[in-house]
């Protein structure tokens, strides 16, 4: 951090500029209070300005708990920075709290000296007995704040004050103040604010009023930051180097159906995509409904089974096939995938996988879904499954499962999670000629003697062919039931049956002949091998470059492919004296390495619906060093 | 030499596959199977556009003896299946085949859902009041008091009634016809095939071993022109060996038996058959009518027109595309706030 400039506000203040690296803002407030919105502004506004960014929303179950509880609080942390960053932040660097019950579950997050921003008028008695507050932290003499760079700003007044002159209602009136809280946010980060300009303008476009309040409210704030002498610094976060492009903002979400329909389109084909509503997958099926001129026919059909049937359905008309879910539904969805195993039909599986078991923690992040993944269904049913790192990651790993479903006519799990869903990042945006397209054949002609048509007659790969109805000569019948190799006849020859097991097995585990070797961060051998998969990517990679910056014989393998698990994987492991595996449930991949390769791995295991912090992976690496 | 492609004539051993039929002797799927291999050929059809789609059960198993395109799915299921294969291909003509338990206990969802989007599919719902395949246990239909293995001291649960629920979901056609009575059926079966949207055909299928007479009433010939009225279009409901009695609704808009002549009772008194009536309040009527309580009806109770599912679905993709043009990634990825970093 240094100083550079020093100047004059007009009013005989002198103030300093400082520039950062990085910085973590977390806006939080009631559900009501908008702050999803000012942090995905910010973020916008930080992106387009070229900072890296990294978000992570957090918000409540219930839509609206009762405004002012500690159960209703929403919040948005975001790390902008000029230098890469994966993660958004351990530490929060400034909160915005726009309520008591806001501030009081959020303050342990604020780093010792950090920024405090509160709106004082939230503190009222009601407000404070909301949030189980016996005395007024802001006045309180046993200085619970103290520690802090604490400014108490009368927001709500201000706010109204602002739009005093526009004939709104004080609920209106009060509804801008999270504009309010980042004109003043914005200025101590020295952001330009055009670009949330226009999006209040476009917004509101049918109540000038409200255009015109807001703008009032994020320019009062501003105004504040600008004239008080309260905020004596303010900072400024140069541009990261990013590699050279164009970029957008891109949340999981929107890689996963950005990601499908771009695979399908550049391949020629046409997606068909079913699903129930469920958080936190349901942006992909909001995403993908957008696309119809793409050909895209999303269907939002009665409940998870009638999805993964649909796409059963779609799969044998010849359409790529997609349907998502999160946890109960993906459950439902067990008997419908063990079909399309059954009758070696490709299509996609999304799990973004949130907090469980049952209903659990829905708008959290947990990763507890890969041993469902692997054994949740009945009898021997064995699918690949390959995992996004971070959100701009989920568009190529879309591709890529695609591209396994159809190259070995199977269905395929795709796990992301709430993280990676809701989280941000930018995503440079790829050159059209670098998205491959899938290779994918129709049958036309018999393939069996006596121009016979053997739908299970497989190739060099074990993978059977794909004929679509309406071609003529090749009716045939699929089913759930057992069938005999090549002519796909129903069939309950117990040899057939140990021969069919093996095969749908050995053509999945073929899979590994056709994927990356597994990649490392790190030198090739050495003190501790971390194991990483999924969303906790960005943590975990930051904790081992620490680790290696300290000195450390460290070396990550974050693992995209989880089932086949790449071939060099098991040689990877045996080159490292100790396994760490650190994930987000109790040691699904950890127990599945243990039983595979005969390793001795260790786990570092959260399941608090949160992701990893740096610090937790960095303290457990140096841990499992010392042992 | 000709100039127009002639579609070879089929019969219906065309449309049957080399797979050994495996039903009990003298099952009534049977002659369903007969008699849908019989129409196929009459719908100008080629063979390979034909999917048959189904469930679970004894039933379920009809595609593989159909020399089409087909799929042995899971239980309850097909529906949805062929729903999302409609929507993805509608160029096929998609046949979906269920049974009573397949489609109204564990499939009762999509079979509801299916019929109140009207996807174009022809469905064919055997009805033998009984679970075969799982060895005789009831079913949703079993009338009440049924004894069977897993109702020893008989079944205390409600029977929904097909029809009913189909009409109810407003269905856009919904007949009945009994397994033997192969004109009926056909007649039935070919309505259905040439209906656009979901044409729902409820069978009386007789379950030789495990329900075995259930249909009596509607099937032997000296009793089903006692109990069973013959519904034709725009025709006054008249049924009896002598054909004296018919239907007229009372004061309270109930159907009642009245006998023809007695009474100053003329056929215009009677009630007459509107299968094409947009309110569906008289087929709901019709399809309460149930034996014993009163004659049940057969044939075509409903056939009104409505747009299907799978036309909507894709019109909307064909008008959005005209509307906005069709797809260009470097577009869509460049959509929101973009930068560049040089
Ligand atoms: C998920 C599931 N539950 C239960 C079964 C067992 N099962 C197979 S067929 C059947 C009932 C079949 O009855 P119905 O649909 O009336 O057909 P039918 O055999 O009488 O033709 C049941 C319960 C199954 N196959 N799958
Ligand atoms: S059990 Fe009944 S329904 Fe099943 S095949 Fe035998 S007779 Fe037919």
């Amino acid at each position: 951090m240094s100083a550079v400039d020093t100047q004059s506000n007009g009013n005989g203040n002198f103030r300093t500029t400082e520039q950062v690296d990085a910085v973590v803002i977390r806006f939080c407030g009631d559900s009501g209070d908008g702050m999803q919105l000012v942090g995905t502004q910010f973020t916008n506004v930080s992106a387009v300005f070229g900072n890296d960014v990294s978000t992570l929303p957090d918000f409540p179950a219930e839509i609206r708990a009762p405004a002012g509880t500690l159960n209703g609080v929403s919040g948005f942390q975001l790390c902008f920075s000029s230098t890469d960053i994966f993660t958004p932040g351990d530490e929060v660097d400034t909160l915005v709290a726009m309520n008591p019950a806001a501030l009081k579950t959020n303050l342990a997050d604020l780093k010792r000296g950090g920024t405090l921003i509160v709106n004082k008028d939230a503190f009222d008695k009601s407000g404070l007995s909301k949030a189980g507050y016996a005395t007024n932290p802001l006045e309180d003499d046993n200085d619970s704040l103290a520690g802090y760079r604490v400014h108490k700003v009368d927001m709500t007044r201000l706010t109204r004050d602002s739009v005093a002159d526009l004939g709104l209602s004080l609920k209106e009136a009060d509804r801008c103040k999270n504009f309010f809280a980042l004109g003043l946010v914005y200025w101590l980060y020295d952001r330009d604010a055009k670009a949330t300009q226009d999006w209040i303008k476009s917004k509101f476009a049918k109540r000038p009023e409200l255009v015109q309040a807001n703008l009032s409210a994020l320019k009062a704030g501003a105004d504040l930051g600008y004239s008080t002498q309260a905020f004596t610094v303010h900072y400024k976060v140069p541009p990261a180097k990013l590699p050279p492009g164009k970029y957008r903002k891109m949340t999981g979400n929107e890689a996963v159906a950005m990601g499908l329909v771009a695979a399908a389109h550049v391949s020629g084909k046409e997606l068909f995509y079913a699903g129930y509503p469920i958080t936190p997958a349901s942006d992909i099926l909001h995403e993908l409904s957008k696309l119809k001129n793409f050909g895209v026919r999303t269907a939002q059909v009665e409940d998870e089974i009638a999805a993964i049937t649909a796409t059963v359905g779609a799969s044998f008309g010849g359409a790529f096939a997609v349907t998502a879910s999160s946890g109960p539904g993906i459950a439902l969805k067990s008997e419908g995938i063990g079909l399309a195993v059954i009758t070696e039909l490709p299509l996609v599986i999304v799990n973004v996988q949130r907090g469980g078991p049952s209903t659990g923690l829905p708008t959290k992040t947990e990763q507890a879904d890969l041993m469902m993944s692997f054994f949740g269904r009945n009898g021997e049913c064995p699918m690949p499954i390959i995992a996004a790192a971070t959100p701009g990651d989920a568009f190529d790993v879309s591709r890529e499962a695609l591209r396994l479903a159809v190259e070995f006519m199977t269905p395929v799990f795709l796990l992301s999670d709430g993280y990676i869903a809701n989280g941000a990042e930018p995503w440079k945006i790829p050159d059209l000629k670098n998205i491959k397209p899938i290779d994918f054949k129709h049958i036309k002609e018999a393939n069996g003697q006596d121009g016979q048509y053997l739908p299970y007659l497989r190739n060099d790969r074990l993978v059977r062919p794909w004929a679509l109805p309406g071609t003529k000569g090749l009716e045939h019948r699929v089913g759930g039931l057992e069938k005999s190799d090549g002519t796909g006849n129903v069939s309950y020859d117990p040899d057939n049956h140990q021969h069919m097991i093996e095969t749908r097995a050995k053509k999945i585990a073929g899979i590994a002949n056709h994927i990356p070797e597994q990649p490392l961060e790190g030198p090739d051998s050495g003190d501790l091998l971390v194991i990483s998969w999924g969303g906790t990517y960005g943590s975990v990679r930051t904790a081992v470059q620490r680790a290696q910056k300290d000195g450390h014989k460290v070396t990550l393998a974050h693992i995209r492919y989880l089932n086949p698990f790449p071939k060099n994987l098991e040689e990877v492991i045996k080159r490292f004296d100790k396994v760490l595996v650190p994930e987000l449930n109790t040691g699904q991949l950890r127990f599945l390495l243990r039983a595979m390769f005969l390793c001795d791995a260790k786990g570092l295991n959260k399941m608090k619906g949160k992701p990893f912090l740096v610090s937790e992976v960095y303290d457990a690496i140096l841990e499992n060093l010392k042992k | 030499m000709s100039t127009s492609i002639e579609l070879p004539v089929l019969t219906p051993k065309d449309f049957a596959s080399d797979q050994e039929v495996r039903w009990c002797p003298r099952c009534g799927d049977y002659s369903i199977l007969a008699q849908v291999k019989k129409i196929l050929p009459t719908l100008n059809i080629p063979k390979e556009e034909f999917v048959f789609i189904s469930g679970i059960g004894c039933s379920s198993r009809f595609p593989y003896y159909m020399n089409t395109y087909g799929m042995h799915s899971i239980h309850g299921r097909a529906p949805a299946i062929a729903t999302g294969l409609k929507v993805a291909r509608p160029d096929l003509q998609v046949w979906v085949i269920t049974g009573d338990g397949d489609s109204l206990s564990i499939g009762g969802n999509h079979f509801m859902h299916m019929i109140r989007r009207n996807v174009n599919l022809k469905v064919i719902l055997f009805n033998n009041q009984i679970y075969g395949l799982t060895k005789g246990q009831y079913s949703p239909t079993s009338p009440q008091g049924k004894r069977t293995k897993s109702t020893p001291y008989g079944s205390v649960d409600a029977p929904l009634t097909p029809l009913s629920v189909a009409i109810g979901a407003r269905a856009t056609f919904a007949a009945r016809s009994v397994d033997v009575d192969i004109k009926h059926l056909c007649y039935v079966l070919e309505r259905a095939a040439n209906h656009k949207g979901t044409a729902l055909v409820e069978v009386y299928q007789d379950c030789n071993v495990f329900n075995s007479g259930a249909f009596d009433f509607a099937s032997k010939k000296d009793q089903k022109v006692e109990n069973c009225i013959y519904l034709e279009h725009g025709k006054p409901l008249i049924f009896g060996k002598d054909r004296d009695k018919g239907i007229r609704l009372n004061h309270f808009s109930q159907p009642e038996v009245v006998e023809l002549g007695k009474g100053g009772v003329s056929e215009d008194d009677l009630l007459f058959h509107d299968e094409k009536q947009e309110n569906p309040t008289l087929a709901f009527l019709l399809s309460q009518m149930r034996y014993p309580d009163s004659p049940e009806p057969m044939g075509v109770f409903r056939a009104i027109d409505r747009p299907t599912y799978d036309d909507e679905v894709n019109e909307q993709v064909k008008d959005v595309t005209e509307k906005y043009g069709p797809g260009n990634l470097e577009d869509l990825f460049s959509t929101g706030d973009t930068w560049t970093v040089e």
